[in-house]
């Protein structure tokens, strides 16, 4: 279980996580609006789940029993869109359409239009009970693929998220992986300031989970909680994963006013040469 | 004479959900602690394994809902049309509607005739939610026979399906054998040229007894049942404004964005002719027996024969 990645894997999947953080604020960018702080605290794990953990297939997207993510804080899309690019779902130039008219790429994820995105999200609350509705198919019909789904941790304000839990819970569904992005920022200010959503790990074991607690940039981490949701029977997993809002953006990180604010061209370049500059160091 | 059989439709509902459970191994019901009332029970004994108490929480369930019908089931959803179309309005549009999935929500307990519980189990508004999620095909089915088709009619279409049931036991008058439903289809019951009564759910039986009382006093009033709420027949409602010249609405719902607005809709861009419009008047319900409260409510064949006479002196 202590094993740590590979070297050159763990490389891998960071540099890759560096593209992810890349598309993601070049899409924003073009749209002149979007996500930027949650989409960057949340890229490394999502690059985890498509590169090494989930079964899915980009020449198939629907493939039948293909393992399923449900971005259910889905003001995040700019990162699941790059992820998916990366992966091949579609072409990476896509991403410079982000929001635009007629475009593939809906501000929201749109399961009707986008190859890869499994649910439409983007109201809170709702995406964690479609992903329990999946885990619940898979159970009754006797497949075996898994459902992972990421939350906010401002969006565990919305109630239904509870309901869910609970569902999940007394339904034992241990083919459900709930990652809870904890990087503490709302729209509004600091979660715990606004109406605190702790202790979040405390709430999920009453409700049923097993829950792990993470550091969601460290990818020994993020595979630890992987593996070890794995072998998790008779419970669903959250994984608990402290993240900074706006992570290997210098201007970005730990900031609320890049919840949901676009970068301008100045702006832009900083990043770009941030994450560049973060990628290099990876290369080097 | 035969006897008249009197039956909820919640009930043709429950049944119609077993029969469609040995048809589609695909198929599965989900409820929210309201199985007995809403009769989704029978399935859950006869199939447990594809049936799922969500608990209350009605918003959750319509979620729950959209994500098993996102791995190809047909999934029915149920609970009071207070909870299913109220209180996770949001959810059915955005999880549902949104992405277009095969969801069917079975709403029970529509309307004024819910009876003694009163006006907070009430639900005249979701005919009105509903209609303005796009997509949604939204049904009100009449009497057993009707019900019965419609929920197999929903179950064979692909996409989102919101039907309203009653509690109340309310007259089968469709003869089985001869009955054929289809979504989107309005029914002519009775031919007429002075006025036309368009109703819909348990107000069409009350229309009919009206228009027996119309033509003993001379007036010829042509009856139409709209099953389907959405998508509405603009066909038979054109013909019926051109033919008779004066329409009457009769809805156990608000008059506000029922059938009455959705009748108008079709007509004011058409042949705009007078629309009177006979429901719940924008108010709340209140408790009592459900007979005694539609009458309260002008939901009775009385109030339909008194507007019709106003109706006609409308007529240019």
């Amino acid at each position: 279980m202590e094993v740590k990645m590979e070297m050159a894997e763990k490389k891998e999947l960071s540099v890759i996580a560096c593209r992810v953080r890349m598309g993601a604020i070049e899409g924003i960018f073009h749209a002149k609006s979007g996500h930027p702080g949650g989409s960057l605290s949340i890229a490394d794990t999502l690059t985890y789940l498509y590169f090494k953990e989930m079964n899915v297939d980009p020449k198939d997207p629907k493939m039948e029993d293909r393992d399923r993510f449900v971005l259910s804080k889905g003001h995040c899309a700019p990162a699941l869109y790059a992820v998916l690019a990366e992966k091949g779902f579609f072409p990476t130039e896509e991403l410079k359409k982000l929001r635009k008219v007629g475009a593939m790429l809906q501000g929201h994820p749109d399961m009707k239009g986008t190859p890869g995105v499994d649910m439409s999200t983007g109201s809170l609350g709702q995406g964690i009970s479609a992903a329990v509705g999946m885990a619940l198919s898979a159970k009754m019909f006797g497949k075996n693929y898994r459902v992972f789904a990421a939350l906010g941790d401002g969006e565990l304000q919305e109630g239904q998220v509870w309901e869910a839990a609970m569902l999940a819970g007394h339904y034992n569904l241990d083919n459900l992986i709930a990652v809870v992005d904890n990087n503490g920022l709302q729209i509004d200010g600091k979660c715990t300031d606004i109406c605190s959503p702790e202790p979040i790990t405390d709430k999920f074991a009453a409700f049923g989970w097993h829950v792990i607690t993470i550091d969601g940039h460290d990818f020994d981490d993020i595979e630890r909680a992987f593996n070890e949701a794995r072998q998790v029977t008779n419970k669903p997993t959250a994984i608990i994963q402290k993240s900074v809002k706006g992570k290997y953006v210098s201007f970005m990180e730990n900031n609320v006013a890049w919840h949901g604010a676009a970068p301008n061209a100045e702006q832009y370049e900083i990043a770009v040469n941030d994450l560049k500059a973060k990628l290099a160091e990876l290369e080097a | 004479m035969a006897e008249i059989i009197n039956k909820a439709t919640r009930d043709s509902y429950g049944e119609t959900l077993v029969a469609l459970g040995e048809e589609y191994d695909n198929l599965v019901v989900l409820d929210a602690d309201l199985a007995k009332a809403t009769k989704t029970e029978m399935f859950m004994k006869k199939f447990p394994e594809r049936f799922i108490d969500c608990g209350i929480a009605e918003s959750n369930m319509m979620g729950v809902a959209a994500g098993i019908a996102s791995t190809g089931k047909i999934v029915f959803a149920s609970s009071f049309a207070m909870f299913a179309a109220g209180r996770a309005f949001e959810i059915v549009r955005n999880s549902i509607g949104y992405p277009h999935l095969n969801v069917k929500i079975g709403a029970t307990h529509a309307g004024i005739s819910v009876g003694e519980d009163g006006a907070t189990h009430q639900c005249c508004e979701d005919i009105a939610l509903m209609r303005t999620i796009p997509g949604m095909v939204i049904i009100n089915p009449a009497d057993d026979v009707e019900a019965k088709a419609a929920v197999r009619a929903a179950a064979k279409h692909v996409g989102p399906v919101y039907m309203r049931f009653g509690r109340l036991a309310v007259p089968v008058f469709n003869d089985e054998a001869s009955y054929k439903f289809e979504i989107g289809k309005g029914i002519q019951i009775k031919d007429g040229n002075d006025v036309t009564i368009i109703a819909t759910g348990l107000m069409v039986n009350e229309a009919i007894e009206a228009s027996k009382v119309l033509k003993e006093q001379g007036i010829n009033a042509r009856i139409i049942n709209i099953h389907t709420i959405k998508p509405i027949d603009k066909e038979i409602i054109i013909k019926a404004a051109k033919e008779t010249g004066v329409l009457v609405t009769v809805e156990e719902h608000n008059i506000i964005g029922g059938l009455g607005s959705a009748v108008c809709d079709v007509v004011t861009e058409s042949v705009p002719v007078p629309v009177v419009k006979i429901g719940v008047e924008d108010q709340y319900g209140m408790s009592g027996p459900a007979l005694e409260l539609l009458k309260v409510f002008g939901l009775s064949a009385e109030n339909i024969v008194e507007k019709t006479k106003y109706a006609l002196t409308l007529k240019k």
